[in-house]
Formats: C-alpha cells, sequence, structure tokens
C-alpha cells in the first residue's frame, strides 16, 4: 500500500473506528446510560454536518441548528400518529396533517427537508464571509425559532411535540454517524471541496484562478444542511419528544464548541469533539441528578455543568488554539506529506502556486496550502 | 398612537441599539474581533442596578458604571488576552461560550424568572398622553445616544487618544511602528465600550424593569445584526447600522396586528438578510467594497 493511500485509508477509518468504539461500549451499557450513548452519537453527527460547511469553508455559522431544527420537527410530526396529530396539533397545514411516514421515511424526508432550506438559506447567504457571515446565519437561528415557536400551523408551537416514536436505537445512531462520517470524507475528497478549502486559505488567489467560491460554498453549506436535518431526525426519534428550545442556542453553542475543541479543519478532529465533549457534556449533565466517579458519589447544583463545560471549553481552546487534532486527519502527522515552509499563505511561497495545484486535483491531503493556518485563521491586524 | 408617536419610538429603540452597537464596534475596531460576550457587560450591570436597589439612584449608577467597565476589563484580560493571536472565528465562538457559561451563573444566582429593577420609574410617565403616549424614557434615550456619540465623535477626531485609536484601527502594525502602545489602546477601547454598555444596562431597565439572565444576549444579538447590516469594519457604520435595526424593529412592532407581534423578530432578521443579499457588503458600505472583509 503506498503512502498516500495508507493515509486515506486512516483518513477514513480512524474516524469510524472511534464512532465503531463508541457503539462497541455502548452495546455493553444499562439501557438508561445507552440513551447517553445514543445522544453521543447523535449530537456527534450534527459535529460532522457542521464540520463539512464550516471545516471545509472557513466561514462560521451559527445557523445550522436551524436545520436540525427543521429536520427533528419534520420527522417527529410525519411519524405522529395521525389521530394524535389531530389532537395536539389541530391547526396543521393539510400537507402537514397526513401522511403517516415510516421511520427511515422521515429520516430521509428530515435530510431532504434540512437540505432544501440550507439552499434556500444559502443562496442569500452565501455570498458573505468571515464575521459578517457568522452574525447573519445567526439571523437565520433566530429566525426559525421564533417562527417555530410562534406558528402552530406548522408545528406543535411552544408545546413540547411527545409521542413521536423512540426509533432511534445503538445500531441506527451507529449507522446514522457512520454514514456521516462516510460522506463528509467522500465530500472532502472531492474537487469542489479542494477548491473550496483553496478559497479559505487564500480567497483572492481561489478567485484569480477562477474559482467560484460561492457556488462551492453554497455546496457544501447545503450538504451540511441535510446532515444536521438527518441528524435531527435520529434526534427526534431518540428522545420521543422534542421542544423548539431544545434545538436553539444551547444547541448551537454545544455543538461548535466540540467542533472547534476537537479541530475545526479536519474530519478527525470534528469527530473526536463530537465524541469527547459529547462524553463530557452527558456526563455532566447527569451529575446535576447526582452521579458516582470511582466510588465518590456527587450531585452538581442544576446550571453549574453548563458553567464547567463552558469554562473547560474556554480553556481548551487557549491551550490547543488548532483543536485536539490539531487541523490533522488521523495518523496525518505520520503519514502525512511534510508541512508547508510557511505558516503564512498570504504572503509566503505557499499562496497561489498551492492554490492551483489543489485546484488541478493534486493528491495531497486535503488542502496543504488550506491547512496551514492562515486564511480564517489570521486576523488581519 | 399616531405617527409621530410611531416614530419617536423607533427613534428611541434605535438610539439604544446604536449604543450597543458603539459598544461592540469600538473593540472590533481595534481588535477586529466581536464580543459577544458583551451582552453578559449588559446584563451585570442590569443586575448590579437591581442589587443597589437601596442606595441613592445617582450612586447606583456610578457603581453600574464601575461594574461594567470592570467586567469589560476583566473579559480583555480573561479572555482576549490568552487567546491574542488566535483567528476571529476563535474569539468569536470564545465569546460565545463566555456568554453561554455567564448566563448559566446568572441563572443559578438570580433565578429564571428575572428581577424587576424600579430605578427611575418616573421616566415611564408619559410627556404627552393622548394619541402620541410618549415616555420621558424615549426621549432621554435618544437625548442621551445623541449627546454621548457627539461625545465619541470628540474623542475620536479632537483627542490624541481618538487618533491613537484610529490609528490602530487603521493598521496596526504601521500604528506600533510610530510609536502607539496598542496594550494602552485597547484597554481604552474595553474601558469605553463598558461605559457603553452601562449606559445601555440603565436606559434598557428603564424600559424593560425585568431583568432575566437572557436580557442582555437579547440585546446584544439584535446590535450586532445590526452591526453586520451597517459594515463590520467602520464604526460609525456599525452604529447606523445598529440604528436601523432597532428603528425597524420598533416599527414593525407598532404596525403589526397584535397576534401577529410575536412574529417582530422574525420580520426584523428577515428585512436584514434582504438588505444583505442586495448588498453583501453592508447596507451603508460605498459601492464596490470588497465582500471578503474579514
Amino acid at each position: 500500500m503506498t503512502r498516500s493511500a495508507l493515509r486515506l485509508t486512516a483518513e477514513l477509518l480512524g474516524p469510524l473506528a472511534l464512532v465503531g468504539l463508541v457503539a462497541l461500549v455502548a452495546a455493553h451499557l444499562s439501557t438508561s446510560d445507552q440513551t447517553d450513548a445514543i445522544n453521543v452519537l447523535v449530537i456527534a453527527t450534527i459535529v460532522i454536518g457542521l464540520y463539512v460547511f464550516i471545516g471545509n469553508s472557513g466561514v462560521i455559522s451559527f445557523g445550522q441548528i436551524s436545520f436540525t431544527a427543521v429536520g427533528a420537527f419534520a420527522a417527529g410530526i410525519y411519524t405522529t400518529p395521525l389521530t394524535t396529530r389531530q389532537t395536539t396539533m389541530p391547526h396543521l397545514f393539510g400537507i402537514l396533517a397526513r401522511p403517516e411516514l415510516t421511520n427511515v421515511e422521515s429520516i430521509l424526508l428530515a435530510a431532504g427537508v434540512g437540505a432544501l432550506f440550507a439552499l434556500l438559506v444559502g443562496l442569500a447567504l452565501m455570498r458573505l464571509s468571515g464575521l459578517s457571515a457568522g452574525i447573519a446565519t445567526f439571523a437565520v437561528l433566530e429566525i426559525t425559532y421564533n417562527i417555530v415557536a410562534n406558528w402552530d400551523k406548522i408545528g406543535p408551537g411552544p408545546t413540547t411535540l411527545a409521542s413521536v416514536p423512540v426509533t432511534t436505537g445503538v445500531g441506527q445512531a451507529t449507522v446514522g454517524c457512520a454514514a456521516a462520517v462516510v460522506i463528509a470524507f467522500a465530500y472532502q475528497r472531492s474537487r469542489s471541496s479542494r477548491l473550496l478549502r483553496a478559497s479559505r486559505a487564500d480567497a483572492l488567489a481561489a478567485r484569480g484562478i477562477g474559482v467560484s467560491i460561492v457556488r462551492h460554498r453554497l455546496g457544501a453549506f447545503v450538504l451540511s444542511g441535510a446532515i444536521c436535518g438527518f441528524a435531527g431526525a435520529l434526534y427526534v426519534h431518540a428522545l420521543g419528544s422534542i421542544n423548539v428550545t431544545e434545538v436553539y442556542l444551547s444547541m448551537t453553542f454545544l455543538t461548535l464548541a466540540m467542533l472547534v475543541v476537537g479541530g475545526s479543519q479536519s474530519l478527525w478532529g470534528a469527530t473526536l469533539g463530537g465524541v469527547v465533549l459529547g462524553v463530557l457534556s452527558s456526563f455532566l449533565t447527569n451529575a446535576v441528578n447526582g452521579t458516582t466517579v470511582f466510588g465518590f458519589s456527587f450531585t452538581l447544583p442544576n446550571g453549574l455543568n453548563s458553567i464547567i463545560f463552558a469554562v473547560l471549553f474556554v480553556g481548551a481552546l487557549m491551550l490547543f488554539p488548532r483543536g485536539l487534532a490539531r487541523n490533522r486527519e488521523f495518523l496525518e502527522k505520520w503519514l502525512g506529506d511534510r508541512p508547508p515552509r510557511s505558516g503564512d499563505a498570504l504572503s509566503g511561497p505557499g499562496g497561489v502556486g498551492t492554490v492551483a495545484s489543489a485546484a488541478a486535483g493534486d493528491a495531497g491531503a486535503p488542502g496543504t496550502a488550506a491547512r496551514s493556518h492562515a486564511a480564517v485563521a489570521e486576523p488581519k491586524p | 398612537m399616531n405617527v409621530v408617536g410611531y416614530l419617536v419610538n423607533a427613534l428611541s429603540l434605535g438610539a439604544l441599539y446604536a449604543l450597543i452597537a458603539v459598544s461592540v464596534g469600538l473593540v472590533f475596531g481595534v481588535l477586529r474581533q466581536i464580543n459577544l460576550a458583551q451582552g453578559e457587560v449588559i446584563t451585570f450591570g442590569a443586575y448590579s442596578l437591581w442589587l443597589m436597589r437601596s442606595l441613592p439612584t445617582w450612586l447606583a449608577i456610578v457603581l453600574c458604571f464601575a461594574v461594567c467597565i470592570a467586567g469589560s476589563l476583566l473579559l480583555q484580560v480573561a479572555v482576549f488576552r490568552p487567546l491574542r493571536g488566535a483567528s476571529a472565528l476563535t474569539t468569536l465562538v470564545a465569546t460565545f461560550g463566555v456568554s453561554y457559561g455567564l448566563e448559566a451563573l446568572w441563572l443559578i444566582i438570580f433565578g429564571p424568572s428575572g428581577n424587576t429593577v424600579s430605578m427611575l420609574t418616573s421616566l415611564n410617565n408619559t410627556v404627552v398622553g393622548g394619541a402620541i403616549a410618549l415616555r420621558w424614557v424615549t426621549l432621554v434615550e435618544i437625548g442621551a445616544a445623541a449627546v454621548l456619540l457627539g461625545g465619541l465623535l470628540l474623542l475620536l477626531f479632537r483627542t490624541s487618544l481618538g487618533m491613537r485609536m484610529r490609528a490602530v484601527a487603521e493598521d496596526l502594525r504601521a500604528a506600533r511602528l510610530v510609536g502607539v502602545r496598542i496594550g494602552q489602546v485597547v484597554t481604552w477601547a474595553f474601558v469605553l465600550s463598558g461605559a457603553s454598555a452601562a449606559v445601555v444596562a440603565v436606559l434598557a431597565t428603564v424600559q424593560t424593569p425585568l431583568v432575566t439572565p437572557t436580557f442582555g444576549l437579547n440585546l446584544i444579538i439584535f446590535a450586532l445584526v445590526g452591526v453586520v447590516l451597517g459594515g463590520l469594519d467602520h464604526l460609525g457604520r456599525a452604529t447606523a447600522g445598529g440604528f436601523i435595526v432597532g428603528f425597524v424593529n420598533s416599527l414593525l412592532g407598532s404596525v403589526l396586528p397584535e397576534q401577529e407581534l410575536v412574529f417582530v423578530t422574525s420580520l426584523t432578521f428577515l428585512f436584514v438578510v434582504i438588505v444583505l443579499v442586495v448588498r453583501p457588503a453592508g447596507l451603508l458600505a460605498p459601492r464596490g467594497a470588497d465582500v471578503e472583509r474579514v
């Protein structure tokens, strides 16, 4: 096996092995702990969804949880039995009042709805970049929340949508998360992703050689929307209920934190962050209800779990500014190319040449130039 | 209420958001980083007003300024300085995290149901009754914003500190080369930003006396969206953007029928999104401005 084939294999198998590990542990847990493991897998799926857009484009988005929200509600509403739907949500539009979908159908529908919504939003916002894009996507999250929470023609409004069939078990969560890994991997090997990563490293140079940044960004955004919507369906079917506050600011923060702590520029980082911080978050949430570690049993006051998580998160950013994975793929440190000599893609020899080779479909690691932490990473002074 | 009343109210909400935009814009100008946790400084100030409710009003307000400035400086030392050199994206997410943690803290200390600040309640009396129904606080907001923004202009364009701040905002490296002490300028930016947060805390608690853990966050999100709408990299435009969002939000709140009022947020943000589609560089940015700014 050649070195680059080895690297490719590691790039895919590393994250898959991690997902498999969670599944393996989950299979040996009690039913109540299994719920936590399923939650970790679902959250990790969302983080991978975020990665597909944020990691590849270098543009921050606070809006992806909107896609999870519409996915979750679409899947939830369409699998709620017709009679229950009539009594709990009497004002629904006709198109939402029937039919009743099966589990798999609802998951596919959620992915589709997520992608469609992302397409609409993306057409409007993909021309923005950097901080402007981040803040504008915040507006999308607010709009989604505001409408879902108040419009009883499209869902349960501020009340909780209960009596959704609980169908996401360890098996389905694992397959779902693994599917997200495979899709993200396939995408980041594609030409479109390479061009996008080139634009992340140096937007000007990328445009100079004819890369349509907006188009490739839109592609990543829609794919990310599909994965986030898909994860929303897994989420609602794991809990059996959903309230709009669950898919709002707090989930946005948690998943973004996981992506950034793991390392926003590699699939391995996203998966690692999702799993490690997902476990941490589950643990802290359980500690509020009392938990036992190594024989010590203790109970956290409600709310302290969020504070501890936030402190650990900000601390991790200071200690590992490039994330736990250091923006490398699994084992890339040993299998990868030598890093480019210049750290600054704007002025260094990385510049246009690397962008050009990326555009030509060079078989290097995804965006050798892109990976150098310039571009987004380097604030213009 | 008639059209004059709508317009004056819209002016006052615009003025409030303009002040928040200034407090974000000042820091952005020198550091090129957005401080999402600025909302928590406002919340902190608002809660401090509640804690000091038994003190004389003037003293409580002075202490509110002290608290906000201290909070702002603490953010600089504890968050921005250690993250120096990190990407704008990283800092944005980090301050989001700080905001998330602080909200949980407010929740533990002050509870979810909110505390009512009953200070300066006389400002809620009406100036003109009847059809127009104006409250004093609306006029005070407009006046305070006008005075403060005027003062800031004087500071930026007529003092040495202002010149240094503008130099750093223009080109940090060049400013350093000609001997501007960057650290000092950054500290001053945080002090001024904290002071405008204090003004916002005082005015906003008069307008809506119930302080909840998300008090500041709700304000900051609107203001930030306004900043982007106006144009992130220019303090004047950013401030104007904050003003526009407040103005539009208030007007929509006045003209929408009662049962549709809950959707004001969506319509305001929709307005912003539409503007950004037409003018990606910001509503007020000169034509042909570079969209790929940050």
